[in-house]
């Protein structure tokens, strides 16, 4: 293995091989920071909808959740950047007003947030049954409304009780940021693939985009360890309720 | 929105049905090894030899921790070079992206079928290897007859569940040219200017199709759960 | 104070509760009774609305239970209850468990829920432990608090819906010692419970319940000196002699 290669200068571009991995592991954190954001707040909605007791909301979040995990991400990749600006005129004249790469950024955010909200949304909803059932008694036995036993007593306990799943559902999002390669959004696996055809050292290329993901994984796991850590209960057995 | 022509996809349907047969095909042979390859991994992850227990964790851990993606595209790149070394052959022999996707599939998805195979093992209570052995049953026999059928059984809801997640992941190995059913489509898509509805085409088919089999995975858990 | 008049209820096909009438008045203490499965709890439930019911009435305090439009959570706040399994929020502390509902229902200020809160948990013996988790208390201490919960908001009745049946055998007088403070107090009380002893002391009637029925509702000597029906008779002598 050679590092000289990661100091070279991209033909016809400014900047060492190097800087372009960096700029792709920006986009590449940019998006999985704005889909999460956009994921956690749907996922949230759409989980407390299934756990109310009005039957058509049920319907619609079981609907919302089968939609988006039976069918394939980059199949979703591909209806968000070429289908959905086709058959929709006002995205479709949004669109051509942005520079293509912002266009993909959006693409991409929007499509991983979606995909990730219907994933966060079977955690919450699990999170909430897993709730003992009296604690949503317990809270309007005290008077409060439903609105207020979901902020006050329901969802604190419930995200809690996810975090580890929510852990993986968040390793997984970065890693799916990946798939944006396929509409040519310019993010850390593209500047790898990139590398590797430009100057054939392949192996220098895929070692530092492997190094690079495995730490941006430990990472993200640090900071829900130390979440879970910081909002931990005394007196409780993580898990044990 | 143009004119929609549905028709292409009438006209295309032998090509995208190869693709399909593909997508099947390497699922299926993905589920199998991995589950196999998977299994043994978990075996080794629970063992008390500390460097094996070490080594298989380090190695589903790291799958688990890099995109997919970057998986494919590294078999993709290093099975020619490991198969030249492992045969001394002249030239990386080429076995192209069809043939290489199927080693990257096994070897990725094991690492996530080791860790539903381990929660699976650890769901068996202690006394039934326990029971095994004082029957004078050796390791490989309590973990073939007693321990692994009722972890595969307990985990088998789990498993059909990943094999859905797996069947979509195949369709990644499009963007490397290779003819999955995703990649039939989007050949097609391009060769006839008919990208609307092939999309739209390939994505119905995947929900109908992935939907009807997590129904599925559902009643077999609900007649799993009475029985136990 | 709380009139329940006619009431059945039907899951599916099975029937919970068979036409059950009976009220409690201001100051009363009313003690219901029965083997598991017989209902009680359901009954109990319906006072505050937690459990519905497709006939019948409820009327607590004026105000129709069941009755569309009817505020439910303002009616709830001024029905304290007590549950089997305590049912504190384990990621408040104590007093948090205490003031949640003082502010965000009452719409008292932070200072006076907090200033209520310590003077209940000195009641129920229980001041030190406000900077507590619930899940480093035991099971007695739990439900005392949750009491306490129950009291801040100022109830005009409290319903218990078996308070002692989920502790460890020495931790249900504590318990018990806190309701008979109240009865005693003048608390107009609704109790679930197999605990005679707490009955013979404070009840003012006992209710007999048994496959959804309230097959006795006597005043507590008639009830334990000479119960009309054979299923009470029997139902009384397994619960004393065992």
């Amino acid at each position: 293995m050679n590092f000289d290669i990661f100091f070279q200068q991209v033909p016809d571009g400014d900047g060492a091989w190097w800087q372009m991995l960096a700029s792709g592991l920006q986009w590449t954190l940019l998006v999985a920071l704005f889909a999460w954001i956009m994921a956690f707040a749907l996922g949230s909605l759409v989980g407390v909808a299934r756990t109310t007791e009005k039957r058509w909301l049920i319907r619609a979040g079981n609907a919302y959740v089968e939609l988006f995990r039976n069918i394939p991400l980059i199949v979703q990749f591909f209806l968000w950047y070429f289908v959905v600006p086709d058959v929709i005129p006002a995205v479709k004249a949004w669109v051509i007003t942005l520079d293509p790469t912002r266009h993909q950024f959006f693409t991409a955010v929007v499509c991983l947030g979606f995909f990730t909200s219907a994933r966060i949304a079977e955690q919450v909803r699990s999170g909430i049954q897993s709730l003992a059932r009296g604690q949503r008694n317990a809270g309007y036995a005290i008077g409060l409304t439903q609105t207020q036993t979901y902020r006050y007593v329901l969802l604190p306990m419930a995200y809690r009780i996810i975090i580890p799943p929510l852990t993986s559902e968040l390793m997984n999002l970065i890693k799916n940021t990946a798939v944006a390669y396929s509409i040519g959004l310019t993010e850390l696996f593209f500047r790898t693939r990139e590398m590797g055809e430009m100057t054939f050292r392949y192996f220098e290329a895929f070692a530092a985009a492997t190094v690079i993901y495995v730490l941006i994984a430990l990472a993200a796991n640090r900071v829900m360890a130390w979440i879970e850590r910081r909002v931990a209960v005394p007196g409780m057995i993580a898990g044990a309720h | 929105m143009g004119d929609l022509d549905f028709d292409v996809i009438g006209r295309a349907l032998p090509y995208l049905a190869h693709g399909m047969q593909y997508t099947v095909q390497l699922t299926v042979v993905a589920f199998a090894g991995g589950v196999v390859f998977g299994t043994l991994l978990a075996l080794a992850r629970l063992s008390s030899f500390k460097p094996l227990a070490l080594a298989a964790a380090g190695y589903v851990n790291l799958m688990r921790s890099i995109p997919l993606l970057l998986v494919i595209f590294w078999f993709y790149f290093l099975a020619p070079v490991l198969l030249q070394s492992l045969t001394g052959a002249e030239r990386p022999p080429q076995i192209g992206a069809e043939r290489s996707a199927y080693i990257t599939f096994i070897l990725f998805e094991a690492a996530y079928f080791c860790e539903i195979m381990r929660a699976g093992i650890q769901s068996i209570a202690k006394g039934q290897a326990a029971a095994g052995f004082a029957l004078g049953l050796d390791y490989w026999q309590v973990m073939r007859r007693i321990v692994l059928p009722q972890a595969f059984r307990n985990m088998l809801p789990v498993l059909l569940t990943q094999a859905i997640v797996l069947f979509q992941d195949v369709s990644l190995v499009s963007l490397l040219n290779v003819t999955d059913f995703v990649g039939a489509a989007v050949k097609i898509a391009q060769r006839d200017s008919r990208v609307i509805e092939m999309y739209l085409f390939v994505a119905v088919v995947y929900f109908l199709l992935c939907f009807a089999l997590s129904s599925g995975a559902r009643r077999l858990q609900l007649r799993l759960a009475i029985v136990r | 104070m709380i009139e329940i008049r006619n009431i059945s209820k039907w899951y599916g096909s099975f029937r919970v509760l068979t036409d059950c009438s009976t009220s409690v008045a201001k100051g009363e203490v009313v003690v219901v009774c029965g083997p598991s499965g017989s209902g009680k709890s359901t009954l109990i439930k319906c006072v505050n609305g937690l459990e519905t019911f497709q006939q019948g009435e409820v009327v607590v305090s004026g105000v129709s239970v069941g009755a569309k439009g009817t505020d439910l959570p303002k009616l709830r706040a001024r029905i304290g209850m007590v549950f089997q399994n305590f049912e504190l929020f384990p990621h408040l502390s104590v007093m948090e468990n205490l003031t949640l509902a003082q502010v965000r229902v009452l719409g008292r200020t932070v200072e006076e829920a907090t200033a209520k809160g310590a003077a209940l948990l000195e009641r129920v013996g229980l001041a030190a432990q406000a900077p507590k988790f619930p899940g480093q208390l035991s099971g007695g201490q739990q439900q005392r608090v949750a009491i306490a919960r129950a009291l801040a908001m100022d109830p005009i009745a409290m319903l218990f819906d078996e308070p002692t049946s989920a502790l460890d055998p020495e931790m249900i007088n504590e318990v018990l010692d806190v309701m008979v403070d109240l009865a005693k107090d003048g608390m107009t009380m609704m109790v679930v419970t197999h605990e005679m002893g707490f009955a013979r002391k404070v009840a003012h009637r006992v209710l007999f319940m048994d496959k959804g029925e309230i097959v006795e509702d006597a005043p507590k000597e008639d009830f334990f000196g000479r119960p009309r029906s054979e299923r009470a008779q029997q139902f009384l002598s397994k619960i004393l002699h065992h």
